[in-house]
């Protein structure tokens, strides 16, 4: 399995044409407590840019964009119930959907954990 | 105009440092660099605030005071442009009220205070919105007699202590305030330090609002926050605190469009104005007395956990728009999302189940009472 990150402050985890997506712990600290999270439905084909979720903090909305194509495999229902998870955990169990990539070269255009890193140093 | 939020161009209140100094994060807000959150977080500081004390940095509010020969005449100069009854207010009392426009709109939200002291007749302290300085007082220049000045005080800062706790812990170091009624003040002195206390705030709690000197903000926040039932609490928190106390938020809840009877906020027009006028925009605002407005101010409970924010529509059951929120979050108090917004008349009534849209999709919820979460309001015992 390897990680990727996107710009966005999502992490990326791919096994084979599966990619897993949570947003970064960076993210979770700067959105503050999370109250509700919104997930696409099974099923979903989602083009990278396209609005994936969104995540309720107590004073605003944010969106999370889908950083690959794919199809939504499965979401992540426990955060229905725990959205708080996302705050405890973000790159562990609070992780948002799977997706069945279509297009793996996208993965070229994402960061390793090293890059990431340095990205959020520097913000 | 130049953008006031624009970094770099933003203003610093005195207790800055300490805002830095305690891990805020800071953005701007009304032209300032403000706490939105500490790091404990909104949902922790909101129910620190109801649970023990919270310390609230408001000095970017604006503070001024209007000095006539007399109070009735002074009073009579605010109620020109107010629709509060003024020249009624007990020494020591302060009261919430509204600046007009001529079409009855409302132009700021304001607390307006009369000196106990009996040789400060003729004075009456404001406290306005930050946001909304650079309109108010050219108003109130404009609309003052001759015999009656405003002065702005900018060597002020504005220090709020909200919560259950909040007034034991100020009359630690400033005894007489625990003497205070809800909605009185007084100067006193904290630690020493000339101040001016009045228990009063915008969370729906008991507290204090402190206008302190600038230079010895720090020091008195300082103090206020050794104590271990106080904690810093940030403008996010703030935000959903008034929420559930069902208090507006000028510039979101209240406009230059808004009347106070569409704002549900009629109690800061005692029965002499309401019934005589003689304040900007009075034959709209009697006619809406009357008749009832054409929109009026609601809360709602929203039935999920998704919330619903300021903007979204809202509709009957069927479909028909029939108003826009202007406030909506997740309630900490209540563990649910709840929002205030504007319907037409006939949807108002507390029970009626109406719809919110929210990224295209239809969020139930129904209007309820105001304040959504009890005040607990200080009321002194009878003696």
């Amino acid at each position: 399995m390897t990680t990727y990150f996107s710009k966005d402050h999502e992490w990326i985890a791919v096994e084979g044409d599966i990619a897993t997506v949570g947003i970064t712990a960076y993210a979770q600290e700067q959105l503050g407590d999370v109250v509700y999270v919104e997930l696409p439905d099974v099923g979903k084909t989602l083009a990278q840019g396209d609005e994936a979720a969104v995540v309720e903090s107590v004073k605003a909305a944010s969106e999370v964009y889908a950083p690959l194509d794919g199809e939504v495999v499965e979401a992540n229902v426990v955060l229905a119930d725990e959205p708080a998870k996302v705050n405890e955990d973000p790159e562990g169990a609070a992780w948002f959907v799977k997706i069945k990539l279509s297009n793996a070269d996208q993965l070229s255009e994402l960061m390793d954990e090293a890059a990431y890193k340095t990205l959020v140093a520097g913000l | 105009m130049a953008d006031p939020d624009a970094a770099g161009d933003l203003q610093k209140t005195p207790l800055h440092d300490l805002h830095l100094e305690l891990g805020a994060r800071m953005v701007p807000f009304a032209g300032y660099d403000m706490p939105v959150q500490y790091p404990a977080g909104i949902m922790k500081e909101h129910l620190q605030t109801r649970d023990s004390a919270g310390l609230f940095d408001v000095s970017h509010m604006g503070q001024a005071v209007l000095i006539g020969p007399d109070h009735e005449t002074t009073a009579l100069a605010l109620e020109a442009l107010a629709p509060s009854n003024f020249v009624e207010l007990g020494r020591g009392k302060q009261r919430y009220s509204v600046l007009l426009n001529v079409e009855g709109g409302i132009v700021d939200d304001l607390m307006v205070s009369r000196p106990l002291d009996e040789s400060q007749d003729g004075r009456l302290y404001l406290v306005v919105n930050a946001a909304r300085k650079h309109v108010d007082y050219p108003l109130l220049e404009a609309g003052l007699p001759d015999n009656v000045r405003l002065e702005i005080f900018t060597d002020k800062a504005l220090i709020a202590v909200q919560g259950p706790k909040a007034v034991e812990v100020v009359a630690a170091h400033a005894p007489a305030a625990a003497d205070l009624g809800f909605m009185s003040g007084d100067f006193m002195e904290f630690d020493g330090i000339a101040c001016h206390i009045a228990r009063a705030g915008y969370t729906g709690e008991d507290g204090v609002e402190m206008s302190v000197p600038a230079g010895a903000a720090e020091a008195i926040a300082r103090a206020l926050l050794a104590d271990d039932r106080v904690e810093p609490i940030g403008l996010g928190a703030r935000d959903s605190l008034r929420l559930e106390a069902g208090l507006c938020l000028y510039g979101h809840d209240l406009d230059e469009t808004t009347s106070p009877v569409e704002g549900a906020i009629t109690f800061c027009m005692q029965k002499r104005r309401r019934e005589n006028g003689g304040f900007p925009g009075a034959a709209r605002i009697q006619a809406e007395l009357k008749d009832g407005p054409g929109r009026v101010r609601i809360g709602l409970k929203l039935d999920g956990k998704a919330p619903a924010r300021e903007g979204a529509e809202i509709q009957q059951l069927d479909g028909t728009p029939v108003g826009t929120l202007t406030s909506g979050g997740f309630a900490p108090s209540v563990g649910a999302p709840i929002a205030m917004g504007y319907v037409s008349a006939g949807h108002a009534a507390v029970g009626t189940k109406l719809s919110l849209v929210v990224r295209g999709r239809s969020l139930a919820a129904e209007v309820v009472e105001m304040p959504i979460v009890p005040n607990r309001y200080y009321r002194k015992p009878k003696s």
